[in-house]
């Protein structure tokens, strides 16, 4: 827990110029712990980049990197993610 | 890109401002904006902002509440004026949206400018003439502080809906409400039943959140029924 | 092209400009910026360790701060774009650190808790380039800012200055940490502004 946390939804817009779907109600599980949980409900942080967090283990899930131009996405924390048509 | 049409006052520290947004594709309400300024020098800075308007077709409503130590909120709240225009990205975030199932007894708790979202959620209430049991807890430093004030009181007389105030600073003579910070007996007495809670949105700055959704989960809610939008340290 | 907005400014500071690099702007305050929740690490347990010398390297909190420290005072620049100037802290060089411990690496990788990391040429840590810093404005360093103890190398960008470090480790390659491996350049000069691969 900390003052600096968010919502997973906080990053719905870059979320939503990256990948272009509805990002923060798909399911992702947590390739640590297995929890799984909707994107929007993970803890996000800002740092140099943003840092999605699992709400159940704190392992990063997901890390994202923007530039004008580009954007880096490592999902590798991320098992799965369950998205809706 | 969006066109402001018109500012106005709601409390001493808080604006709302209307926009014509081209291809505005509506929203639901709860959403947000990504709200992006840029200087002359090239500077740029981006906050959210919770829309406060129900489904619109084409115009959108933000409110905002200057922090005195803000970058952007003084821009938008002192600055702007009608016939401006600025960048905004959305509108984005599925996640906290108005959206519940037939069972109803919906709960919405807010702390200061979280009213904002749970705001947008109480008018597209009215507008679809819902009648899903839901209750405001809106917690705000003063009586001057309350945001929506005379549009809250008229939907409290709709059907199903109402509002608790907690006014935690100072408080009107007379006043007979909780006047306290929200706590776990405050939920208790106010919010519904464990088993009878369809949905919470819960909204404002990070450690109200905190406690607020903590409180929750301790009086037995389920965790996956508390939905949260933490708005930071200091709030929007 | 993005939209000027009308009489936005900003809350830049002014300053020297030949103090800031390219695409940077002066603040005053002190972001706080954070990739996860701010360990608590008490000091009891504290431990700073350098691996892959001849010899495993570790020290207690009391016995860190015995060690020679000194005084730095420095600019610093955050890759998101704030810049601050003449920002002071007391700390080990890890020139000290470097040479009590026997080793032939040309890297080495930073680690942290929470699991942050980052990676650094030797060469860019050593000559008065880069400490283990644990005062800050002549106070402890606060949590929020790293405390106990970050690295600090003011001549690169503040990504590199890890907070919560607990050590490193010391490599013959260099092994990109938590944001190199993710889009942020390997190496991260403000004045060449290396901000992302490729630049």
């Amino acid at each position: 827990m900390s003052e600096l946390m968010l919502d997973g939804n906080a990053a719905a817009g870059v979320l939503h110029e990256i990948f272009a779907v509805e990002m923060t109600t798909a399911v992702g599980t947590c390739a640590n712990c297995g929890a799984a949980g909707e994107v929007g409900a993970v803890q996000l942080y800002r740092g140099a980049g943003l840092a999605l967090r699992c709400p159940s283990c704190e392992a990063v899930l997901m890390k994202i990197v923007t530039s004008g131009r580009r954007a880096w996405v490592d999902l590798r924390g991320l098992r799965t993610l369950q998205l809706d048509a | 890109m969006a066109e402001v049409v018109e500012v106005r006052p709601e409390t001493s520290r808080t604006k709302t401002i209307a926009f014509d947004v081209s291809d505005w594709p509506g929203h639901r309400a709860g959403q947000h904006v990504d709200v992006r300024l840029t200087a002359e020098d090239g500077y740029q800075a981006e906050r959210s902002y919770s829309i406060a308007s129900a489904t619109d077709a084409s115009r959108l409503e933000l409110t905002v509440e200057r922090l005195d130590d803000g970058e952007v909120s003084p821009y938008l709240t002192e600055e702007l004026r009608p016939g401006d225009a600025i960048e905004l990205r959305g509108p984005v975030g599925g996640y906290f949206v108005w959206n519940p199932g037939a069972q109803g007894n919906v709960l919405l708790v807010g702390g200061g400018s979280g009213v904002v979202p749970l705001m947008a959620m109480a008018r597209q209430r009215s507008a679809e003439g819902s009648t899903i049991p839901t209750r405001m807890l809106y917690s705000a430093r003063s009586w001057e502080d309350v945001i929506y004030r005379d549009e809250l009181a008229q939907l409290a007389n709709e059907d199903g809906f109402d509002v608790v105030y907690t006014l935690t600073r100072t408080q009107p003579s007379g006043w007979e409400g909780y006047d306290r910070r929200v706590d776990r007996d405050l939920l208790a007495e106010v919010a519904p039943a464990p088993g009878a809670l369809e949905v919470a949105f819960v909204c404002g700055p990070t450690p109200f959140v905190e406690a607020v959704a903590g409180a929750l989960v301790e009086l037995g809610h389920e965790p996956l029924r508390i939905k949260t939008e933490r708005f930071g340290p200091t709030g929007g | 092209m993005p939209l000027i907005s009308r009489g936005f400014h900003g809350r830049q500071s002014e300053g020297p400009s030949d103090r800031i690099p390219p695409g940077q702007h002066l603040v005053d305050d002190f972001p706080v910026l954070s990739a996860g929740p701010t360990p608590h690490t008490p000091l009891e347990e504290w431990t700073f360790t350098i691996e892959g010398g001849a010899e495993p390297a570790s020290w207690t909190w009391e016995e860190f701060r015995a060690l020679p420290s000194e005084e730095v005072t420095a600019d610093i620049h955050c890759v998101t774009k704030w810049s601050k100037l003449d920002t002071v802290w007391r700390g080990v060089s890890l020139d000290t650190l470097l040479g009590l411990v026997e080793h032939d690496a040309g890297y080495l990788l930073a680690f942290c808790d929470g699991g942050y990391t980052t990676n650094l040429p030797l060469e860019h840590v050593t000559d008065g380039k880069a400490w283990i810093a644990y005062d800050y404005d002549g106070e402890p360093l606060e949590p929020e800012h790293g405390g106990p103890a970050r690295m600090l190398v003011p001549h690169l960008y503040f990504w590199k200055s890890a907070k919560w470090i607990r050590g490193f480790r010391l490599q013959d390659e260099d092994e990109p940490g938590f944001w190199e491996s993710n889009g942020y350049h390997i190496l991260g000069d403000p004045w060449l502004e290396q901000r992302y691969w490729g630049d």
